[in-house]
């Protein structure tokens, strides 16, 4: 009788604790969005804020079976819809939240380049509601999910994880500063993986496809869903229907969400050939990934065509996250599932085709999954990612919450009380810790540098190579590590069992 | 912030304290680019004045309608921001081209400076916290810092209450610790910087006078004139030069103008509501008894002209008769405070005359509920008592701060920060208050406390965090009136009676107000 009311008791303080949090992770958001947009007053093109609410302006406008195609009304070269339809869906669903508040900002074709107080207030306000409604509840079941199957971590630990998690300072600056809706991909895609991993395949594979068709970009995760959404199969007593219906649920999900572009195989490849910009070349900008880094010597588009290069992008994002993909194909677990999905989400990001500064949020996500493992490299990566982001972070006149959310970060990762145990502090020798003191200070004074130098004339963009040219080395050492991480565990893994099988 | 577990190494302590600073820090840095009011451009003018004109001009100029209206060491501490503003941006500090100036160079400036000058403020809540417990200390570390209505008000608004209050809480730590002559001292220096804060002057006398000045006649003597040549020192030093130029009326005439009404023009949820809702009712059920009552010509936000009354049937209230009142209503204190002074009392005391001064004083800023709700703070740690009258009092002192922000822009923020605060107190005060190791002298006050249990709830535990039902039902109260005032209001009233929603929030507050303010009483008469 006591211990039930003891647990009733934890279980409240848990869900106080929990709100807690995400009121504080909501009001940073709130308090960041009172930032400018990306392309805040700049014509004639703006920036994201402009692409979002060029869509819903569309969708509300226009029939499904017009929002892709290229017309007089939907000029197509002026931030054409390239994104899957439920990020159509989505745009038209927040379309209508402003046509009833402010009609003025989403009228068809008046609208372009609309900015105003109210139009820039419910645009922010969408974004949040968005991340409220799904990121939110998608990290608590992550986190419950979680921890259920582990028994013994401590609550002060969940608690820092759960704030690592939603306080991560690229994702606000890019969904909240910048101006994107990255919360409802990555939202999904956390949707997914707990469901997974709480053994719902079906319900996650479905919320995955969905992740899908929000963003492309959440391809990165494929491989290593494929890959331990097989190996679970094959371990269940009749591999060919589990992997039957997994199938039908992947392709009813996807069916269901196509819908009005599946009459025709024309307007299904109009879709389609939008989602695949090509033309734009393999990389864009300085983006801290193995093509944009190597072009400094080898120039790859001169030496390729495109059509050669999409090739050799292809192979060699599968190639290297094949490993990762392998080991949960043989050893699927919960655990390994995380370091797949960084692993298979680094391989993207290094070698696939036309990567943003961006992209780099989605090996960020499992890299924050995994923080309570992996602290210290979690930390690496986020102080680096902030970097490589820094300069787009700049253009957009986000150097103020830049500061104070990577100030938040170092704050809570270093927050006392939490995480001592999970905290590996000593393995690490002084060589190591010199190292990394240089590289921190090395980033520091880059930081430094690029806001108040002037780059020389001859090389205007010095800087941004020399920040692309850090941020490489250490997202490749990263990766690195995890892999080498993620195979170990299966040696971790099987040694149990064969202790097991001794007994 | 979340969950510590219980510590015993002072540094752990101290890193703990750190690590809510810091946060509130970068949080408040977020802020920068928010509303603010008019308040920022009066600041912004006083670091031109005070920059660009010697001393004998500080009180005359007429440059802008934003003159100087702060006592001597306020503006001597915004002539010290100029220097800085002046490094920044020479805009800033120009006297003409700089009027109404908010490029990106000022406000940052402004903003920062009020988060830094903060830090006076940490400083005094670490002096008064080094007595505590360690969660007693985070908690109340956690209630100053993340204090919604110090957000409100200093960061978004824009003031620099959290300095000033600083100065007020340092000299709190003074007397607490029988320092008394830095405590006058100090709390002098504050008088100096703003003369609101006089309102606690009463229970500063009385208390200096009972503590500090006795020991046989001789010495008591010799103390009051120390104590006294100390204070007059600080003001010679910051009412001397203009006395010397001869300007010491022009500087009165500045600091205390005359002419506002009883209200400003939204009704701080004090007393006075209450006088005019009863004088409107009053004269409407006289009017339908079929008595003559003219209807009056004067507002009570305007200034008193003429001889005109702004009430119908009551008696009209003068400054003087407010003052009278405040008084009357600091009696009670004042009397324990001549009778018993005792350090350990002095913290409440001077919130509670803060307090009264808020319910009845002549002109009051909603606002001016800041000066209590702070230093309540460090007493809601001691008791559990405390504990759910200060859940209940804050929350109403935040709340009635909302229409300070009545953009469109800062209203999920100003939900947000009171409802964090909200589940920040209930979790603090429900789990660390009652987990606590309560140490003999505490346990003693404890015991004392639950004597004076107001709602005579025999049935709940006075160590437990709840709250009656009344009290419940009327924080859910404040719910449905933000509901209305907010979105049923617009939606079935439009534009008729625009006043309505301000003044229920006036209202409502009041009666919080009200209560709290009888509960601090009681305690007050009832403590030994």
């Amino acid at each position: 009788m006591e211990k039930t009311t003891m647990e009733k008791g934890d279980y409240k303080n848990s869900a106080v604790l929990f709100l807690c949090i995400s009121v504080f992770a909501l009001l940073v958001r709130v308090a960041v969005s009172l930032h400018p947009y990306s392309g805040a007053g700049n014509p004639p093109k703006y920036g994201d804020f402009e692409a979002q609410r060029h869509w819903m302006e569309i969708t509300l406008g226009l029939p499904p079976q017009e929002w892709y195609r290229n017309s007089t009304i939907n000029d197509l070269s002026y931030w054409g819809l390239d994104y899957p339809p439920l990020t159509a869906y989505q745009s038209y669903v927040h379309g209508l939240l402003l046509r009833y508040f402010h009609p003025d900002s989403v009228s068809l074709y008046s609208s372009r380049g609309h900015e105003s107080y109210l139009g820039k207030l419910l645009m922010r306000w969408t974004v949040l509601l968005s991340d409220a409604l799904i990121f939110f509840p998608a990290v608590l079941c992550f986190v419950t999910a979680y921890y259920s199957g582990q028994q013994g971590t401590h609550k002060n630990n969940i608690a820092w994880h759960t704030t690592i998690i939603l306080l991560s300072p690229c994702l606000i600056l890019i969904d909240h500063g910048h101006f994107q809706y990255n919360c409802i991909s990555l939202g999904l895609t956390v949707g997914a993986i707990a469901a997974i991993i709480s053994g719902k395949e079906l319900v996650g594979s479905s919320l995955f496809c969905l992740a899908l068709n929000h963003k492309q970009m959440s391809a990165y995760f494929a491989p290593a869903f494929f890959g331990h959404l097989f190996g679970k199969c094959l371990r269940r007593r009749n591999p060919y229907i589990e992997v039957l219906k997994l199938g039908l649920v992947v392709l009813g999900t996807f069916a269901v969400v196509w819908w009005p572009y599946l009459h025709s195989l024309n307007s299904f490849l109009e879709v389609l050939s939008r989602l695949a910009p090509f033309e734009r070349g393999i990389y864009e900008d300085y983006v801290a990934n193995f093509w944009c880094t190597t072009s400094i010597m080898i120039k790859w588009k001169r030496l390729f065509t495109t059509q050669s290069l999409k090739l050799l992008s292809l192979s060699a994002t599968l190639f290297t996250c094949l490993p990762s993909v392998v080991q949960q194909i043989r050893y699927p677990s919960s655990h390994g599932f995380l370091y797949s999905l960084l692993n298979s989400a680094f391989s993207f990001y290094m070698f696939s085709f036309q990567v943003h500064e961006k992209s780099i949020l989605l090996p960020l996500l499992p890299a924050s999954l995994l923080a309570l493992e992996e602290p210290s490299i979690f930390q690496w990566l986020i102080q680096f990612a902030l970097l490589s982001m820094f300069p787009l972070l700049c253009r957009d006149k986000l150097v103020i919450p830049y500061a104070a959310l990577y100030g938040i970060f170092i704050l809570l990762y270093n927050a006392p009380g939490w995480k001592q145990d999970a905290r590996e502090r000593s393995s690490t020798s002084t060589a190591k810790s010199l190292l990394v003191a240089v590289i921190t200070m090395i980033s520091v004074l880059l930081h430094v540098i690029y806001l108040t130098i002037s780059p020389p004339r001859r090389y205007p963009f010095l800087f941004e190579a020399i920040i692309m040219l850090l941020c490489f080395s250490q997202f490749i050492a990263v990766a690195v590590y995890t892999n080498k991480k993620q195979w170990m565990l299966s040696k971790q893994h099987s040694a149990p069992m064969a202790k097991e099988k001794h007994l | 912030m979340p969950t510590k577990p219980p510590t015993t190494s002072t540094s752990k302590n101290i890193k703990d304290l750190i690590f809510i600073t810091l946060l509130a820090f970068f949080f408040k840095i977020l802020l920068i680019p928010s509303y603010h009011s008019t308040d920022f451009e009066v600041h912004r003018h006083w670091l031109a004045l005070t920059h660009s004109l010697p001393l004998s001009h500080w009180y005359l100029d007429e440059t802008s309608p934003w003159t100087l209206d702060y006592p001597p060491f306020f503006a001597h501490f915004e002539h010290f921001l100029s220097f800085f503003a002046n490094l920044v941006d020479p805009i800033i500090v120009d006297l003409h081209k700089g009027l109404n100036f908010d490029g990106p160079s000022v406000i940052v400036f402004q903003r920062l400076s009020v988060i830094v000058s903060e830090s006076v403020l940490i400083y005094g809540v670490y002096l008064l916290g080094r007595k505590c417990g360690f969660r007693e200390r985070v908690l109340m570390w956690v209630l100053v810092v993340w204090s919604p209505g110090l957000v409100i008000v200093d960061h978004v608004h824009f003031q620099y209450n959290g300095f000033l209050l600083g100065i007020l809480l340092v000299s709190l730590a003074a007397l607490e610790d029988r320092n008394d002559l830095l405590g006058g001292f100090v709390f002098a220096v504050l008088l100096c910087f703003k003369h609101l804060f006089a309102v606690a002057a009463p229970v500063y006398f009385v208390y200096l006078l009972r503590h500090y000045c006795r020991g046989g006649v001789f010495k008591g003597f010799g103390r009051l004139v120390m104590m006294g040549t100390v204070v007059a020192a600080v003001f010679v030093v910051a009412y001397g030069p203009f006395v010397y130029y001869g300007q010491i009326q022009q500087v009165f005439s500045r600091m205390f103008p005359f002419g506002r009404g009883l209200c400003h023009a939204y009704w701080a949820p004090n007393f006075w509501v209450f006088y005019i809702i009863l004088d409107k009712v009053l004269s409407v059920l006289l009017v339908k008894m079929g008595f003559d009552i003219k209807a009056p010509t004067a507002s009570f936000t305007g200034g008193l002209v003429g001889d005109s009354s702004p009430f119908a049937v009551l008696p009209t209230v003068t400054p003087l008769a407010t003052l009278i009142l405040v008084l009357l209503a600091m009696s009670p204190c004042l009397y324990k405070a001549w009778k018993n002074p005792q350090p350990r009392m002095i913290t409440r005391w001077v919130a509670y005359a803060y307090f009264c001064g808020f319910l009845f004083g002549w002109h009051v800023h909603e606002k001016a509920s800041l000066h209590f709700v702070i230093p309540l703070a460090i007493v809601a740690v001691q008791s559990m008592d405390d504990a759910k009258h200060y859940y209940l009092m804050s929350i109403v002192s935040s709340y009635s701060l909302f229409p300070l922000l009545y953009e469109a822009q800062e209203y999920p923020l100003k939900v947000l920060l009171l409802t964090l605060h909200v589940i920040l107190m209930w979790y603090g005060f429900s789990s660390q208050l009652s987990k606590t190791v309560v140490s003999n002298t505490s346990a003693q006050r404890k015991k004392k406390d639950d004597n004076y249990d107001l709602k005579k709830n025999s049935g709940t535990n006075p160590r437990k965090f709840t709250l009656n039902w009344i009290e419940k039902s009327y924080l859910s109260g404040l719910l449905l009136v933000e509901v209305w005032s907010q979105f049923l209001h617009p939606a079935f009233l439009g534009i008729r009676l625009p006043f309505l929603p301000l003044m229920m929030i006036s209202i409502y507050c009041a009666f919080g107000m009200m209560y709290s303010w009888m509960w601090q009483l009681h305690w007050i008469v009832k403590s030994h």
